[in-house]
């Protein structure tokens, strides 16, 4: 008889949790203007890795007659003012620019996670004087410094990689600071204090991943102000003489905008649409990663 | 105020013995450059120009040396420019001076107007047309701007001199002929360098409005029956403020270095044009100099943020770091 009896189980469905990453990158799809911009930073990328490779020219070499306008001659972006080829130019500068904007954001990100936890974890004489060397750098016209760091010790890729990546980190040391100081009152980080957790451990095991999502906001966007800067020095003859960059072009170009505007213009679009399409990615990161912060 | 007028003292002093730290290890010195404008010199040559300029002292007694006469700012001899770095740089920093706070005003002034309105209308059309414009100012590089503006408005429109400070012809005319001058050379690079800033104040007062005119006693403003205007310029604004001019000092160094690329763009004669100068011809006494007023534009600019601040909000007062 009882046996026989069945009692109907409802089926075990607890509310399963999305994964949190493809949460994240459903908010980030839900933005169209950072999902156009993700597309086109991608065939940016893709134009300065394989750019180089299909289209083998080299972009000091002087091919033709200068100033020769886009779509002339076969010259698809024309020639600058010594007759090289503008294409060239733009597919080998973009390699350079986006190496040195990533791997200074990079650096900066690094220096400046370092300063922002540990003042924002042990706090009293630490952070005190942490965080005063952070405004000493804050009050340092940032660009002046890094000029004389390059005229100094030489214009080469790694010098100028350096010169950004130490003046650019006070923003995340800032925010990575601000979120220490929030998450390691919060309780969960208490109980992993008292179950053991080395200070160590509880630094970057702990509480970093609770508080990157600001942090990653912050360091998409310092890709997009490396570039720039990069690209400042650049302009003002500053960057490793012996490749191309979008800024270089630029600033060699600048006194015959009179006999060809284009010299100028199309690299400066390059940097700025490359720019322009981080920034849309790092707002739309920031809705899909800070999701209670979306009331604007 | 006191507090903070001692703690920038120690700022600036930091500034330069990094500096002039950094000029020690870098490899050569004053004594190759020289040299090398000699076109060579023997040893003892060097040597003597070593012991000129002091060189040969070892590097803390220098760096006290260096220190003594910052505090008597004396900045030493430009040898390139065969002038006292100090009259050099007070030739050119009056020039950087007049760029850099036009170009905050400008932002500041334009910015806040845009936000204002922006947030009274926080889906119309000119809602979006800041938010065009912010991603615009933050992502074009501003020495870009600067030529682009050249060409539009300088080259094919000649509506603007294309560089330099004012019209050499004017040597002799009356002082308020030569201010207007000034001023007309003035607006391109001043508006060049408020690009940046201009769309990233009128963000955040978009923001800030908002967040304001959603408090109680906006409402309870306009339920006693103030007028819409009132509400929002005399009530709203003067609260959202704050964080605008915050935002505004901490620009500062991020505007002295825009001015750099600016000044070369419309070859503005200031301080960042002489920058390069030296820089490229490794002139390091006036190289210092250069670093020093910079740091010290930037340390006067906070500080009249926060002047500007306890203006604005009279509950600020004192004490704080």
């Amino acid at each position: 008889m009882a046996g026989d009896l069945k009692i109907s189980e409802p089926e075990p469905q607890a509310p399963r949790a999305q994964h949190p990453f493809r949460e994240v990158l459903q908010m980030f799809v839900g933005n169209r203007a950072a999902v156009v911009a993700s597309v086109i930073l991608m065939l940016i990328v893709l134009a300065a890795v394989f750019g180089p490779i299909l289209y083998p020219t080299d972009p000091f070499e002087m091919v033709w007659a200068p100033f020769t306008p886009p779509g002339t001659d076969g010259f698809i972006l024309g020639t600058d003012y010594l007759g090289r080829d503008m294409l060239s130019g733009l597919l080998n500068g973009g390699r350079v620019s986006l190496t040195i904007g990533l791997v200074a954001a990079l650096m900066s990100v690094f220096i400046g996670i370092s300063f922002g936890a540990l003042a924002g974890f042990y706090r009293g004489v630490v952070e005190e004087v942490l965080m005063r060397i952070t405004e000493f750098f804050q009050v340092l016209p940032t660009l002046l410094f890094s000029m004389v760091i390059v005229a100094l010790f030489g214009a080469s890729l790694t010098v100028v990689t350096i010169a950004i990546g130490i003046v650019s980190w006070t923003a995340v040391a800032r925010i990575t600071r601000a979120e220490f100081l929030r998450i390691r009152e919060l309780e969960y980080v208490t109980a992993s204090r008292a179950a053991g957790a080395s200070n160590m451990v509880l630094m970057t095991r702990v509480i970093l991943p609770n508080a990157l999502p600001p942090i990653i906001v912050q360091a998409a966007l310092m890709v997009g102000s490396a570039i720039l800067f990069e690209a400042g020095l650049a302009f003002l003859g500053l960057s490793d003489p012996n490749v191309v960059s979008w800024g270089q072009i630029i600033g060699s170009n600048r006194t015959y905008i009179l006999d060809a505007s284009f010299t100028v213009t199309i690299p400066g679009l390059a940097i700025f649409v490359t720019v322009l399409s981080i920034s849309l990615i790092g707002d739309g990161l920031n809705d899909a990663l800070n999701p209670k912060l979306r009331r604007r | 105020m006191a507090v903070r007028a001692g703690y920038a003292l120690a700022l600036l002093l930091a500034v330069v013995i990094l500096n002039f730290t950094l000029i020690h290890i870098a490899p050569g010195d004053i004594a190759d450059t020289i040299a090398g404008d000699m076109g060579g010199a023997t040893e003892e040559v060097m040597a003597q120009i070593r012991a000129d300029y002091g060189l040969d002292k070892p590097f803390p007694v220098q760096l006290g040396i260096y220190l003594g006469n910052v505090v008597r700012l004396d900045f030493g001899y430009s040898f390139f420019f065969n002038t006292p770095v100090t009259s050099l740089i007070a030739e050119r920093l009056p020039a950087t001076l007049l760029l850099v706070f036009t170009a905050q005003i400008f932002a500041l002034v334009i910015g806040v107007v845009l936000g204002v309105i922006s947030a009274r209308r926080p889906h119309g059309l000119l809602s979006h047309f800041v938010t065009l414009l912010a991603l615009f100012g933050y992502s074009a590089p501003v020495f870009w701007t600067g030529i682009m503006l050249l060409i539009g408005l300088s080259l094919l429109l000649p509506l603007f001199p294309v560089a330099g400070m004012i019209d050499v012809a004017l040597i002799d005319a009356p002082l308020w002929r030569q201010y207007l001058s000034v001023a007309h050379h003035l607006f391109l690079p001043a508006l060049t360098l408020a690009s940046i800033f201009l769309a990233l104040y009128s963000r955040l007062t978009r923001a800030s409005m908002l967040e304001v005119l959603g408090a109680d006693y906006i409402r309870t403003a306009r339920a006693k029956g103030l007028s819409e205007r009132d509400t929002v310029y005399r009530h709203a604004l003067k609260n959202s403020l704050g964080p605008v001019v915050t935002l505004a000092g901490l620009q500062f160094s991020a505007v002295v270095s825009g001015a750099v690329l600016v000044e070369t763009v419309f070859s503005w004669p200031g301080l960042g044009t002489l920058a390069l100068q030296s820089i490229l011809a490794r002139d390091t006494p006036t190289i210092l100099g250069i670093l020093f007023f910079s740091a010290l534009v930037v340390i006067v600019g906070n500080l009249l943020t926060d002047l500007a601040l306890r203006l604005i909000d009279p509950r600020i007062r004192g004490g704080g770091g």
